[in-house]
């Protein structure tokens, strides 16, 4: 007999221990997380930094902290968990393989299941950067775990491309640790980061953000020996007359995060082709009932904060759909236009949802923005906003009696204000 | 201690030398600069199993490549190393192209290729659905196929490795010497005595003849930069799409590879540097411009990684040298073995071993000689069930190390382990791909690194991405111990 559960959650990091929980607290008792790590917390465990939990918790705490504040109430309320476990597999019926040292392998017939995979590095070889193949090229991620998790260094002298948060982040850390960092490069001329991770990591340690920036050459033979950085033009091409060589002996790698849904395209379940992750409606179910997705996996976010948000609304959702409650109805879609890349949620399962938190990131960096959301020729909500940029997730509060409003189609809409 | 045969350079061509001489009995060892086997030109090629139809009729690269690839199939499959017969076309653009096409074909008549014909453009688009419409036909050719070179390589040496071959890495010749019927072969202060020479040695192989007194040969490195994409755009085509070769080479194909993963390449450039590894801009441009012209809409958002490999082309001289030192017949020098190299490489190591006879050498065959080697990926492709009774006798099987091509902990540590044992995280890589998927490696670089360390009784910080000079880490934390 095939073992059965009736919420399986895959991932075992911020978004699936929220979700669990929140199932747990919907009623649910049959909840396995599968976690492929030794431990729960998932990413968290190697941000030894502060910054986590202000707006969830009211106060700064570091990764492990903000992790171990959800992994002891997993532990109190008796939630299960297999750590070390790997899916290997999931099927549109909802049939987990996964495989560990202690089970092999083995297949879980789940009733619901919340996906809280996490995403990647974009690394070197997707970057297409040319010249060289030493060691001493590293994702900030790997950079971050030889530092935080191993209490090893990857490097002494280091220039980082790409100013996304984990980059920044570790352009401070290496610095505490006594390497020099020589720059970070930014090819598009605004950060991928947040604005207070480029004051606290970069400015209060006088490393320089160039924007508009590239690696154009990587040099060296056994180890890096140094990067030719290049200003681009406004088609991103590098510049050569605008090229210059640092020496250095390692080059870390901040350029993007992707939603890892490989086990989600073998379930074939379609995905948003700008956030790479599931298309979900306001309870982050995905196009197969009864799976959820949640967390870094379904859209990259910014705050680990909003990621237990979401991951709450996900395993609540999950715990409705294994005792029925899921209301169905007509749906309404969500298109993004203007400087809006992206909304999640990008449907809506009815107009009588009640109060969905509409998620979405702009592409551009926006002075004194209006946000618009119209539905054929009316417009439902406009909202003026001072600043807006790509590093950072928006969010827009749809009342209940907006969302009644809502029919077919609705559209998400930035632009900027003539100053 | 004496050895009968050096083979100086683990190429492919060295390490199926390596493996046709361990079928006799003989002590045969093989002298390897590098830190792992197939580094030089075999690291990084086309893995193309050619046909035979490209060389001119009645030279060594006709006759060899042609037997070779006969013999791939076969060798593939007792080696455990993937190889599919998935057929090659030569694409004409124009009716001057299919004039040159046609030649081809000719030329693999004369040379003995089975199965060559000739197509119309509709019938390359027919089988091709992707090739851009201005074709106009195409040399077909079916007993063309595809093999992982370092993955031929690496099964090679292992298996002349179980058969007794010795194997020495980061041994770099530098003097060889010549006394009473065998060299002594040095690499700064250790030394190899061996009765016969074999110089494998690729892009130094024209220096390594001139240390047996042999000077006239000059090797000049030729680099070809490649695009790797990922395994979702494997089945873009299924045969290797070639362009019309010109004086400059092959051209850029189009292809699957062994791995199911799309390759796109090479350019093809004289260089200086015989250790080139780098990549290009323009280079990359140049093949994307190229490739276009097969195929228009090549996904490069799908590019996972690109590299570039060395060819030991030789000056002067079209063809292989395959043949006896000039000064002492005991040493045989294998010269500008480029292109069709790969394909030739198993009728290679045949010829080197009856010349090792012509020689002198007495070849007696070996009655517990095993040419047969299991798959690194046997635990992958096994039932549930399998799968299951292995975790049972070692849980490492169960452990998850490398999440994108799903490589366990049991079998990296049977990677390392297995002859020719894996000493780097590249030889780690090479072997059972653990960090060759889409992460390349952010996941599981710190994990398998560790079990490097572990296995081969270092220190984490000794640990090298591909030997002395690559180590990964420059020390500890503040805190660190």
């Amino acid at each position: 007999m095939m073992e059965a559960r009736e919420i399986v959650i895959i991932g075992g990091g911020p978004a699936g221990m929220a979700a669990a929980l929140a199932a747990h607290e919907a009623g649910i008792r049959d909840i396995l997380i599968l976690e492929r790590d030794a431990a729960l917390g998932g990413i968290l465990q190697q941000c030894i930094h502060n910054g986590f939990g202000l707006h969830r918790f009211g106060e700064e705490l570091t990764g492990p902290e903000y992790a171990e504040r959800y992994a002891r109430e997993v532990y109190a309320k008796g939630i299960p968990y297999a750590l070390n476990t790997m899916v290997l597999d999931i099927s549109k019926d909802k049939i987990v393989t996964a495989i560990s040292e202690e089970r092999g392998v083995f297949h879980i017939q789940a009733k619901a299941i919340i996906l809280a995979m996490g995403c990647r590095e974009r690394p070197r070889g997707a970057l297409n950067i040319p010249g060289a193949r030493p060691a001493g090229i590293y994702t900030a991620g790997t950079a971050q775990r030889f530092v935080n998790i191993k209490g090893m260094m990857p490097g002494k002298s280091v220039v980082i491309l790409g100013s996304g948060d984990i980059g920044l982040i570790m352009a401070r850390r290496m610095t505490l640790e006594g390497a020099k960092v020589q720059a970070v490069c930014e090819l598009m001329p605004y950060s991928g980061g947040l604005n207070r991770n480029i004051v606290q990591c970069l400015e209060d340690f006088n490393i320089p953000l160039m924007l508009s920036h590239t690696v154009s050459k990587i040099h060296g033979k056994g180890r890096v020996t140094g990067v030719t950085i290049s200003r681009v033009d406004e088609n991103l091409r590098p510049i050569p007359e605008e090229s210059q060589y640092i020496p250095c002996d390692t080059l870390l790698l901040s350029c993007g995060l992707i939603p890892e849904n490989e086990l989600t395209k073998s379930a074939g379940i379609p995905l948003d082709r700008v956030t790479s992750g599931a298309i979900v409606n306001e309870e982050r179910e995905t196009d197969i009932p009864g799976i959820f997705a949640c967390g870094n996996v379904l859209h990259v976010h910014d705050l680990v904060d909003y990621v237990s948000e979401e991951a709450a609304l996900a395993g609540k959702a999950a715990a409705g759909y294994v005792l029925g409650k899921t209301k169905r109805g007509t749906g309404i879609t969500i298109r993004a236009a203007g400087a809006v890349r992206y909304t999640v949620p990008q449907r809506l399962s009815t107009n009588e949802a009640g109060e969905v938190r509409l998620y979405f990131r702009v592409g551009r960096v926006l002075r004194g923005a209006t946000i618009t959301l119209t539905c054929g020729d009316t417009v439902l909500l406009q909202q003026k906003k001072r600043h807006m940029a790509p590093g950072e997730m928006e969010c827009l509060v749809l009342k209940a009696d907006i969302v009644a409003k809502m029919q077919d189609t609705v559209t998400l809409s930035c632009e900027e204000v003539a100053k | 201690m004496k050895y009968d045969v050096a083979i100086i350079g683990g190429g492919v061509v060295g390490a199926l030398t390596a493996r046709e001489l361990s079928r006799y009995d003989l002590r045969v060892v093989v002298l390897e600069k590098e830190s792992d086997v197939a580094y030089g030109a075999s690291r990084a090629n086309s893995g193309i199993v050619h046909g035979g139809f490209d060389p001119i009729p009645g030279t060594k690269k006709a006759a060899l490549n042609v037997k070779g690839a006969a013999m791939m199939e076969a060798l593939a499959a007792d080696l455990g190393v993937t190889y599919h017969k998935n057929g090659s076309m030569v694409l004409a653009f124009s009716e001057e192209e299919m004039a040159t096409v046609r030649k081809l074909y000719e030329r693999g008549i004369a040379n003995g290729v089975p199965g060559i014909s000739l197509l119309t453009g509709a019938e390359v688009l027919a089988l091709e659905g992707r090739v851009s419409p201005q074709v106009v036909g195409a040399l077909r050719c079916v007993s063309s196929g595809i093999v992982c070179p370092y993955g031929l390589t690496i099964a090679a040496m292992g298996n002349a490795m179980d058969n007794g071959v010795e194997l020495r890495y980061e041994y770099a010749v530098d003097r060889i010497e010549q006394k009473d019927g065998s060299f002594s072969i040095y690499a700064g202060e250790e030394c190899v005595e061996a009765a016969y020479l074999i110089n494998s040695a690729g892009m130094y192989a024209d220096r390594i003849a001139a240390m047996v007194g042999d000077d006239e040969y000059q090797i000049i490195p030729k680099k070809g930069e490649y695009m790797l994409l990922d395994r979702a755009e494997g089945d873009l085509c299924s045969h290797t799409l070639f362009q019309v070769p010109t004086a400059a080479g092959k051209g850029v194909l189009v292809s699957p590879t062994a791995d199911g993963n799309l390759l796109v390449g090479p350019t093809s450039v004289a260089i200086d540097d015989r250790e080139c590894r780098d990549t290009t801009v323009e280079g990359l441009d140049y093949i994307k411009q190229a490739a276009g012209k097969s195929v228009a809409d090549i996904p490069y958002r799908q590019v996972i990684t690109s590299f570039t490999g060395v060819r030991a082309a030789l000056v002067g001289e079209e063809d292989f040298v395959i043949e006896p030192s000039k000064k002492n017949g005991r040493a045989i020098h294998l010269l500008g073995i480029d292109s069709p190299g790969l394909s030739s490489a198993p009728a290679i190591a045949e010829e080197v071993a009856s010349l090792l006879r012509d020689a002198g050498l007495t070849l007696t065959p070996k009655k517990d000689f095993n040419g047969k080697r299991d798959s690194y990926h046997v635990f992958g492709h096994l039932s549930d069930e399998e799968k299951n009774e292995w975790i049972k006798r070692d849980p490492s099987y169960g452990h998850m190390i490398c999440r994108c091509e799903t490589i366990t902990e049991g079998e990296i540590r049977e990677a390392i382990r297995r002859n020719p044992p894996a000493r780097t995280m590249d030889a780690v890589k090479r072997r059972v791909r653990a960090g060759m998927g889409r992460c390349q490696g952010g996941f599981c670089t710190t994990y398998v690194a560790e079990l490097v360390a572990e296995e081969n009784h270092m220190k984490p910080t000794e640990v090298t991405k591909f030997g002395t000079g690559s180590e990964l880490l420059t020390g500890l934390t503040r805190g660190g111990n």
